[in-house]
């Protein structure tokens, strides 16, 4: 008796929470390989249900760093990308991966600080500069080291101010290797500067003493694209779907949408997309 | 489980003079030490055997070997005259010294056994009954085995092999950590089933309780049978130095290695 | 950084409040690692049950094996099974990624080991006790491995219990093949690393005492049916 009530329940328990459980019946999604900044920023949670309750179509986003989303993409795990790394994702279209790009919208990097400020760089505009300081000071600089946009774009700024922060790694140059968000709670924890996009930072919940230090050059200008992954190299992509979404995020209405987010009182991402 | 070795058919499976149990040049070695060493014996069908010893002489090795738990390294064991094989065990049951108690009701454990057994429905419900009455223990039936006294749980052990039906059934010390009364109610439920048929092979400590179970005694030493024949002649009149230093109860002084456990 | 009682507040606040949104993940957290772990079960405990009960060649080496495997890393059993059902892999027209489905089957891989390798040492040691017994009797092998599984039940929830704590607290594994996706994959863990990454740490927290309860719940219950179970036997 005893031996049948449990078999019972473990079949019942099984039954209740198994396999066959709804897992969102319907098959109208997409999946969009996105990055955390519009992620976390809460963009996509401010948008998405406007676009559902247009078309009925549920968009299902993977957030992670731009290079992680281009390789999913790449695999065909997803429907539409929509990154913040131009020569990457040029790339991703050239190489037949992708369908074709489009600007939707862009934002800024800023590097943030503590109020400190060993490296003395606050209110400076000229971005190279302020690095190339940072590093004379041997200031402690968390960097993402993830191959996602912001590391890129950080990357090329390292470049540009002639630091080799390989040289660097491990000692004032700490790569994190993970997202924004973590960078920014480990960054913080260690008094180091950190590049971030203003978006992510201003929705930021853990800023403790920081503030943004540097801001305004036009190299910290930072572009998002779309684009419809290639139907063509891979079948299982919903093509149609997925231009739909495109289609809306680069029309007037969908524009509107990203221009009239905003946290805080204060807009995160402009629009930028060719008026066709 | 059981030596492979070709082994004549029962062709005399009904003969009267064929004992039902009989080992011929048995022998167990481990480790390079004889542990079983060339021992021939008879059991006959509804007699009662004493096995003794001094401890570490082989005596729970020889019934293990015997029931088929352990496959001999020399000679081998003989049922009806012929392959000590699964049908075969199955005509025999045995008693551990420790009772192995299933974590499971009283009832539980009896009716385990007797499905292993192939018996089921209301034959395994009236011999499941009939069990528990021999063994006393009707006001503990959905008690969980494991939390029976010693005494209950060992009356529970030796119902549950006689449940089997056996046609012999041994028993490894059953009452060496049990107190008089428990002893006593072992005792009767032995004589019952021998009274009923059963085969009795029992090793014991206790020369009390080999005169009272016994009709045939073996005595074993090293791994040898030193000496056999009726009980009372071996006890009274031991012809063996081992068997006469064991009764005389100077074993303690005895300190030669083999003696050790 | 506010102080625990205001992060204990806030935890209690998120379940007492009804949000569906957080009741929604709750009960996907639920269902992934319950299916995750009763899968985990009807592999490993016979599994497990059978190399602790049987001698066969290799036997040592099964058992390092399955204990090594204990320790996978959620990261990389995530990734395997990524790549096995992304559409470039070659189970990729199940089209299972980023569903409920690819985080049990992730949490499965993860668990399967753990239940399988405690049941083999549960299961040893019991046989040890009882194989004598199951000789003389004659009881065959798959008698056996019932009586073995059933007369342990107790210590194997206690095995089903640590696969759950596994599964329930492992973020690494979901993440990959889930994508936590809002509605559709995210679970406690996964929405913990979300909101730590945000810098929400205070609801971080929060969340994470919620899984603590939720744990302490399941906990209860199985020690309230093993309790339940041992007084039915007694009467």
């Amino acid at each position: 008796m005893l031996k049948r009530n449990f078999l019972g329940f473990a079949a019942a328990a099984l039954m209740a929470l198994g396999l066959g459980g709804p897992v969102a019946a319907q098959d109208d999604f997409i999946i969009v390989q996105s990055t955390t900044s519009t992620q976390n920023s809460g963009l996509f949670d401010y948008i998405l249900p406007m676009f559902a309750d247009k078309t009925g179509i549920e968009v299902r986003v993977v957030a992670v760093g731009t290079g992680q989303a281009i390789k999913n993409a790449r695999n065909g795990d997803g429907d539409v990308l929509f990154v913040h790394a131009k020569p990457a994702e040029e790339k991703f279209v050239a190489d037949g991966e992708g369908v074709s790009r489009a600007d939707v919208m862009f934002n800024d990097f800023v590097i943030v600080g503590p109020d400190s400020d060993p490296a003395e760089v606050g209110g400076m505009s000229d971005v190279v500069a302020a690095m190339t300081r940072i590093a004379e000071a041997k200031a402690p600089f968390a960097s993402r080291g993830d191959d996602s946009g912001t590391h890129k774009a950080e990357l090329s700024l390292w470049d540009e101010a002639g630091v080799d922060v390989a040289a660097a790694s491990g000692d004032w140059y700490r790569e994190t290797g993970s997202g924004m968000g973590a960078t920014l709670n480990t960054g913080t924890g260690m008094d180091a500067y950190i590049m971030t996009d203003r978006a992510t930072w201003i929705s930021f919940g853990n800023k403790g003493d920081y503030k943004i230090l540097v801001e305004g050059d036009d190299k910290l200008f930072n572009q998002y694209g779309i684009i419809l992954v290639n139907p063509e190299k891979h079948p299982n992509v919903k093509a149609e779907l997925g231009q739909q979404f495109i289609d809306w995020v680069l029309s007037e209405e969908g524009q509107n949408a990203i221009a009239s987010f905003k946290v805080d009182g204060q807009q995160l991402f402009f629009p930028n997309a060719d008026k066709v | 489980m059981h030596d492979g070795a070709p082994i004549p058919a029962r062709e005399m499976q009904e003969d009267e003079d064929v004992p039902l149990l009989a080992a011929r040049g048995l022998g167990f070695s481990a480790g390079g030490q004889r542990l079983i060493d060339d021992i021939d014996l008879d059991i006959r069908s509804g007699s009662r055997t004493v096995i003794m010893g001094a401890n570490g002489t082989g005596k729970s090795l020889l019934l293990r070997l015997l029931h088929g738990l352990i496959s001999p390294t020399e000679g081998r064991v003989l049922w009806c005259g012929g392959p000590l094989d699964k049908a075969a065990r199955h005509e025999q049951a045995m008693v551990f010294q420790r009772p192995v108690m299933m974590r499971r009701s009283v009832a539980a454990n009896l009716r385990f056994a007797l499905s292993a057994r192939g018996i089921r429905g209301a034959e395994r419900a009236a011999r499941e009954a009939e069990a528990i009455a021999s063994a006393r223990l009707e006001h503990l039936v959905n008690r969980p085995a494991r939390v029976l006294s010693g005494g209950e749980q060992q009356r529970l052990a030796v119902a549950r092999a006689l449940a089997c039906a056996p046609r012999l059934l041994f028993l490894d010390e059953p009452t060496a950590s049990l107190d008089p009364a428990s002893t006593h109610a072992i005792e009767q439920i032995i004589d019952n089933a021998h009274a009923r048929g059963v085969t009795i092979v029992l090793v014991t400590h206790d020369a009390g309780q080999a005169r009272r179970m016994g009709e045939d005694l073996i005595f074993l030493d090293a791994g040898r049978v030193v000496e056999s024949g009726p009980i009372a002649q071996v006890l009274d009149a031991p012809q063996s130095g081992a068997a006469r230093a064991w009764l005389g109860g100077r074993l303690f002084l005895d300190t030669s290695p083999r003696n050790q456990t | 950084m506010e102080s625990f009682s205001t992060i204990l507040a806030e935890a209690f606040g998120l379940i007492l409040s009804g949000d569906q949104a957080v009741i929604d993940i709750i009960l996907l957290s639920l269902r992934v690692t319950l299916t995750a772990v009763g899968l985990a079960c009807l592999i490993g405990l016979p599994l497990g049950a059978l190399v602790g009960a049987f001698r066969f060649p290799l036997r040592t080496a099964v058992i390092v094996t399955m204990n090594t495997m204990m320790g996978l890393p959620p990261v990389v059993v995530g990734l395997v099974v990524y790549l096995m059902l992304s559409a470039a892999g070659p189970l990729g027209p199940l089209a299972l990624l980023y569903t409920a489905t690819a985080m049990i089957i992730a949490q499965t891989i993860l668990v399967t080991p753990i239940v399988a390798a405690l049941t083999r040492q549960v299961i040893e040691d019991l046989h040890g006790e009882y194989a004598e017994q199951f000789a003389s009797l004659g009881v065959g092998p798959v008698r056996r491995i019932r009586a073995l599984l059933w007369d342990a039940r107790y210590s194997l929830l206690t095995v089903a219990l640590a696969g759950f704590g596994r599964a329930a607290a492992e973020v690494g594994a979901v993440i990959i093949v889930g994508g936590n996706i809002n509605h559709v994959t995210r679970v406690m863990t996964t929405t913990i690393a979300l909101e730590t990454s945000k810098g929400n740490l205070q609801l971080a927290l929060a969340l994470g005492l919620v899984l603590l309860t939720i744990a302490v719940v399941v906990n209860g219950l199985v020690y309230a049916i093993r309790g339940s179970a041992a007084r039915a036997a007694y009467a």
